[in-house]
């Protein structure tokens, strides 16, 4: 026993690691997306709900669908690839959140306190 | 390293390090390597996203989402793309049972529904610029043709890939490689279609709600 050679290399070069789903969760994972596509879209075209809550409703619904095609489509769970799969997803959800919420927070607090100016008022600039 | 270890081995150094190779087979990290390139396009599409977000109120006096979106045409966008991607999930499984010719067949549906993806996203924007909604015209257009143009760059170079993988399951069959190839592709279209769901909600969805 060389106890030099013997790390657990399995989770990262195990040939058949993917597992590819089978016909019933591609189904499974169709009809949800089907579904979760049709409602928010029939929200917005029929005005059923007033218009923030159809926006939090629609959110909700591209939320939820991105979790079933990750997990249906995708086959994401934290096994594939000894983990590292995931931890790369998280990694990057954590920049695309930073990214996201950091633009638009910074540009509307810009667009609020940098006021446009007017010709009067850069006529009377230095 | 145990006591034991030591004793038995007691004639030679200890080494703490590999003298042999590991045993690497060939394409075992493709698909891991492949996923961080994914999530690298993620972020691409996160900062579209982003400049979407904030420029997509400004107008210049020009037509806004509610002047120019056609929500039925989104929906069959949208529905196209949801096909194409359960009948690629038909070709993965045709794969694994090692029948050449339904993958070809559904891989080849799939081809034809992101052409039917395409045309749309083209008719659309012929439409848009036709009308005067050119990229030029206002930072909420610039921004809105670079979002929903990338993607549908994605799904063009996709459906190239598709069909160099169809010519290449022709000649060479289902072996190993090719596998491998088909299996990035389904995560890759797979990727464009949860892109898609991002698109349809904040962008179309969100513009005819403001």
């Amino acid at each position: 026993m060389s106890a030099d050679t013997d790390h657990d290399h399995h989770g990262l070069h195990g040939g058949d690691a993917h597992h590819h789903g089978s016909m019933k969760s591609y189904v499974i994972g169709f009809l949800l997306s089907v579904v979760l596509t049709a409602l928010p879209f029939w929200l917005v075209m029929s005005g059923t709900l007033d218009r923030q809550a159809t926006a939090f409703a629609i959110v909700a619904f591209a939320i939820a669908q991105i979790i079933v095609h990750m997990i249906f489509f995708l086959h994401m769970d934290t096994r594939s690839e000894g983990g590292w799969n995931m931890m790369a997803l998280i990694f990057t959800l954590v920049l695309v959140v930073i990214a996201l919420t950091g633009s638009i927070w910074v540009m509307y607090h810009l667009n609020n306190n940098m006021m446009p100016m007017s010709v009067h008022d850069m006529s009377q600039m230095p | 390293m145990s006591a034991h270890a030591m004793t038995t081995n007691a004639g030679e150094p200890v080494r703490f390090f590999d003298l042999e190779e590991h045993d690497h087979p060939e394409g075992s990290s493709t698909m891991l390597g492949f996923w961080i390139y994914l999530m690298s396009d993620c972020l691409i599409f996160a900062i579209l996203f982003a400049c979407y977000a904030v420029l997509g109120g400004n107008y210049a006096a020009g037509p806004s989402p509610h002047d120019l979106f056609e929500l039925p045409l989104v929906a069959l966008n949208t529905s196209m793309l949801l096909l194409s991607s359960i009948t690629y999930g038909f070709a993965m499984l045709s794969m694994q049972k090692d029948r050449v010719g339904a993958t070809q067949a559904w891989l080849a549906v799939t081809g034809l529904f992101g052409l039917a993806f395409l045309s749309i996203e083209l008719y659309e924007f012929a439409h848009l610029i036709h009308e005067g909604a050119t990229p030029q015209r206002s930072g909420f257009l610039s921004a809105f043709f670079t979002l929903v143009g990338t993607h549908g760059l994605h799904v063009t170079f996709g459906t190239i890939w598709l069909v160099t993988l169809m010519v290449q399951v022709a000649r060479r069959g289902l072996i190993p490689a090719n596998r491998r190839r088909l299996m990035c592709l389904s995560l890759f279209w797979h990727f464009l279609d949860v892109i898609w769901i991002g698109v349809f909600t904040f962008v179309y969805l969100m513009g005819m709600l403001r």
